[in-house]
């Protein structure tokens, strides 16, 4: 049970001269149950990337294999693959459309053609993995507040239940304890449902807090794919394709300059801490 | 002297159910009092629905108080025959880059305020000019808005606005949208039009890194004004900013979660050079 | 994708086409139509192509910009040829089957070709080399005596310009509605009229409340940057006729005449017997 991703090359208005090469030998595996960050500046390629893995846009050559069989069979059952790989785009709360937030989380499994009762138990239980309370449930979406709003659309993907959750940029536009919400009810679905969750951030401070491996997209190629501790070894690297390493990793190499013996590789406040107590003899 | 004078200001309006009635009466700006001096730098702080916004509109007399007064630059934005200098002193920006650029080229639409305010053609060119070159899109005044960046966005957007000569703009929430490096791109270009040029700036914002170099941080929640103060000053209440629902600069995080672990650090550390320098004194004491 | 779709197609070059006044480009425009429609000789048709030819050339636009515009109309283009070509009677050429074609079905059919493309290539030079802006610009100044007759020509020209600028926007904003319902298990392609119809709920409305809460945002932007209507406004980029505006009028002119001139030949020929 994997996504494995062949020599994907994609390529924008082929043969006009808005011609651009978003995806160029993509090559990766990614295997079931990890919680996987994808950082890139804007126009990297990586929402090009997360759009091949449902199925949505289709590699101008290159193959994109789930659970072993290439996507682009003849045949092959689209519809059910987005439901396994389930996809939460930017600002999904804009897709929302029906008259209250419990239809709208239903149509997703209604799509899929399962009966009544099926669907609105998924329904229901989506809503409650996203934490939003009942009595907001018969609610038109527009009454709600942003996040609660964000919360329905993505509930609205999981109650697809899909194996691999997508989720580009959750957090644009909330406010800080918004953005810590959605992350850590993130978090909690990967560790329950050990499901497959691949995040789309700006935020290093963010990916660095919640994953176990970063993919750094540039010019439509992976340039690294490795733990966060590795990936933000190489900041200088980055900085030169307009990311950055989490800031924590800049205080620990200015007190690694003045001498100190601090733990270059931390990427978190709480790593950060540990490592300067640990100089200090506390 | 301040520019903007907010006594006791108020803001309420009427949720209506379906069929239209009143259902409920939401009080979205409390009884705030503002004092906005010449020439500063003001950042807002809030959660969403604190009413940072609400109160932000009320500057430019998009809305008006529905009880309490507001003073923009002496005049009273209740007074509708000056309602059109109420808003050429104070502009605004606002969230969307996209809803808010009314031209198809970038210098048309930079010229838009100052064809509203009537002026000669030629003035009007100069205008664009100066205000492009001051937000550093000036090589881009040919181009389609819908071909730029977000932060090259918002800074065509703060041209327009620049371009109108404001005593004071109203930012609000305009890097929301924005990846790093646009976020970067359009706080370094607002901070330089209050240093160079300067114009009184209220940034509205989501992100604590944009407000370490404000001169004052104001911090709303329920449509109040609960804190108020420098950056250090604000950013000392680690608790008090997270039960907020916001957050503090990450070198403040760490130098919080060192305080806790019984470190004895100066409260309100905003940047990582600081806390870097605080260690090192820290570890001079001991070695 | 509705991306590739282009609807402001302004080539951006420097030439004189580009810097003629808009009002000046729509009579040209509306001169050259007209002529197609009023002078049918061959010999008239020869000069409104040298016109055509010389005008793109001067352009500096690339032919092929002008020949996208023709592939909208290829259907409709083709029908009329058929059309005409078998259904017009006269002197029979050939005959395949029940169906004739005849020298005058030959000849109409051909005109009729001419003229279609030559009316959307004439019309591509002007969207072609004026920005929508400037074109919308040219609008309201030339229909402004229509405010005398209370039609509000300001305020139709400024939407006019801010539809211009949102579609593109919109298109995209669609595409995206589209890709975020499909991962939902959206299908907008299969079913009858009606299912299909049905299947199009999720993507319109939240395209409709977009478009609401950009316009209402925009109607904010505008006010908070003083506007109040066309009423004491003035034009960062004025209309006024230059020297270059004045001497297009009289190459239009000058080309009205040669086309009346070259159809009076056409037509003198075929009276004598000539052709």
């Amino acid at each position: 049970m994997s996504i494995k991703i062949e020599h994907l090359n994609y390529v924008y208005s082929e043969g006009t001269a808005f011609e651009k090469h978003a995806l160029r030998d993509v090559n990766l595996e990614l295997p079931d149950g990890q919680f996987i960050g994808v950082i890139g500046h804007t126009g990297s390629g990586k929402s090009t990337l997360i759009q091949h893995l449902n199925g949505l846009l289709k590699g101008t050559s290159g193959a994109v294999y789930y659970n072993g069989r290439n996507i682009y069979e003849e045949g092959y059952n689209k519809k059910e693959l987005r439901s396994k790989v389930g996809l939460v785009f930017q600002y999904p709360e804009y897709q929302l459309f029906e008259v209250d937030v419990f239809s709208d989380v239903c149509y997703g499994p209604k799509n899929l053609g399962l009966p009544a009762d099926v669907t609105e138990a998924r329904a229901r239980e989506a809503l409650r993995l996203v934490g939003l309370k009942e009595k907001h449930w018969k609610k038109s979406p527009f009454e709600l507040s942003g996040g609660q709003k964000r919360r329905a659309a993505i509930a609205g993907i999981l109650a697809m239940e899909p194996d691999v959750l997508v989720l580009d940029e959750p957090t644009a536009g909330l406010d800080p304890k918004g953005r810590d919400d959605i992350l850590d009810q993130i978090q909690r679905l990967h560790d329950e449902r050990h499901i497959t969750v691949i995040l789309v951030s700006h935020s290093m401070e963010d990916i660095a807090r919640y994953v176990e491996r970063i993919i750094v997209m540039n010019r439509g190629q992976v340039m690294f794919d490795d733990t966060p501790r590795e990936v933000f070894d190489h900041y200088r690297e980055l900085e030169q394709i307009g990311l950055a390493a989490p800031q924590v990793t800049y205080l620990m190499h200015d007190l690694a300059a003045r001498g100190w013996q601090a733990d270059v590789d931390a990427t978190t406040v709480e790593e950060a801490a540990a490592s300067i107590l640990k100089c200090l003899g506390r | 002297m301040s520019i903007i004078r907010g006594r006791k200001l108020s803001y309420e309006y009427q949720r209506l159910d379906e069929e239209g009635n009143p259902e409920s009466t939401i009080r979205a700006v409390d009884g705030v009092d503002l004092d906005v001096q010449e020439g500063d730098f003001v950042a807002i702080l809030g959660h969403n629905g604190s009413g940072k916004s609400t109160l932000a509109k009320h500057i430019n007399a998009i809305l008006v108080p529905t009880e309490g007064t507001l003073y923009v630059d002496g005049k009273d934005t209740r007074d509708e025959s000056q309602i059109w200098e109420i808003r050429q002193t104070a502009g605004m920006v606002f969230q969307n880059p996209d809803n808010q650029i009314i031209g198809t080229i970038v210098d048309e639409d930079v010229g838009f305020g100052p064809e509203n305010m009537g002026m000669p053609s030629e003035a009007i060119w100069k205008r664009v000019e100066e205000s492009l070159k001051a937000v550093g899109m000036w090589e881009y005044r040919a181009h389609s808005p819908n071909k730029l960046s977000g932060g090259q966005k918002q800074r065509v957007a703060i041209a327009g606005v620049v371009a109108m000569r404001p005593k004071c703009i109203v930012l609000d929430e305009p890097t929301a949208m924005l990846d790093p490096n646009g976020r970067k791109e359009v706080v370094r270009t607002v901070q330089e039009l209050n240093r160079k040029e300067h114009v009184t700036v209220l940034l509205i914002t989501h992100y604590m890194e944009e407000v370490i170099e404000a001169d004052k941080v104001i911090v709303m929640d329920q449509g109040k004004v609960v804190m108020q103060g420098t950056p250090k000053e604000i950013f000392s209440h680690v608790e008090e900013l997270k039960a907020r629902r916001l957050d503090v600069p990450q070198a403040t995080l760490v130098a919080y979660e060192l305080q806790k672990k019984g470190l004895p650090l100066p409260d309100g550390i905003l940047s990582m050079a600081e806390l870097a320098d605080e260690l090192e004194k820290l570890r001079g004491q001991r070695g | 994708m509705l991306r590739d779709m282009t609807l402001g197609q302004y080539y951006p070059a420097n030439s004189v086409i580009h810097r003629l006044d808009p009002r000046v480009k729509l009579a040209g425009t509306l001169v050259f139509i007209i002529s197609l429609f009023a002078f049918r000789s061959a010999e008239a048709y020869v000069a409104a192509t040298l016109a055509l030819v010389a005008v793109i050339r001067i352009s500096k636009v690339p032919p092929k910009f002008m020949m996208r515009g023709l592939k909208s109309i290829i259907m409709l283009l083709m029908i009329t040829v058929v059309f005409n070509l078998f259904l017009i009677r006269g002197t029979v050429v050939v005959r395949i089957w029940k169906l004739t074609i005849t020298k005058e079905g030959i000849e109409t059919a051909v005109f009729m070709a001419i003229r279609l493309i030559y009316l959307i290539v004439g019309s591509s030079i002007m969207t072609l080399t004026t920005t929508p802006n400037n074109l919308t610009d040219g609008l309201e100044k030339a229909l402004r005596p229509l405010n005398k007759i209370r039609v509000p020509v300001h305020d139709i020209a400024m939407m006019m310009s801010i539809a211009l600028r949102f579609i593109p926007i919109l298109m995209e904003e669609t595409d995206k509605i589209m890709k975020a319902q499909m991962a939902r298990g959206a299908d907008f392609e299969s079913g009858n009229l009606i299912q299909r119809a049905k299947n199009m709920v999720p993507l319109l409305v939240p395209l409709f409340i977009s478009a609401f809460r950009r316009a209402n945002d925009l109607a904010m932007a505008m006010e908070a940057r003083g506007y109040r209507g066309g009423e004491g406004r003035t034009k960062m980029k004025p209309l006024v006729y230059a020297h270059r505006d004045r001497m297009a009028y009289l190459v239009m002119l000058a080309y009205l005449l040669v086309m009346f001139g070259a159809n009076r030949i056409g037509f003198a020929a075929r009276i004598f017997g000539l052709s």
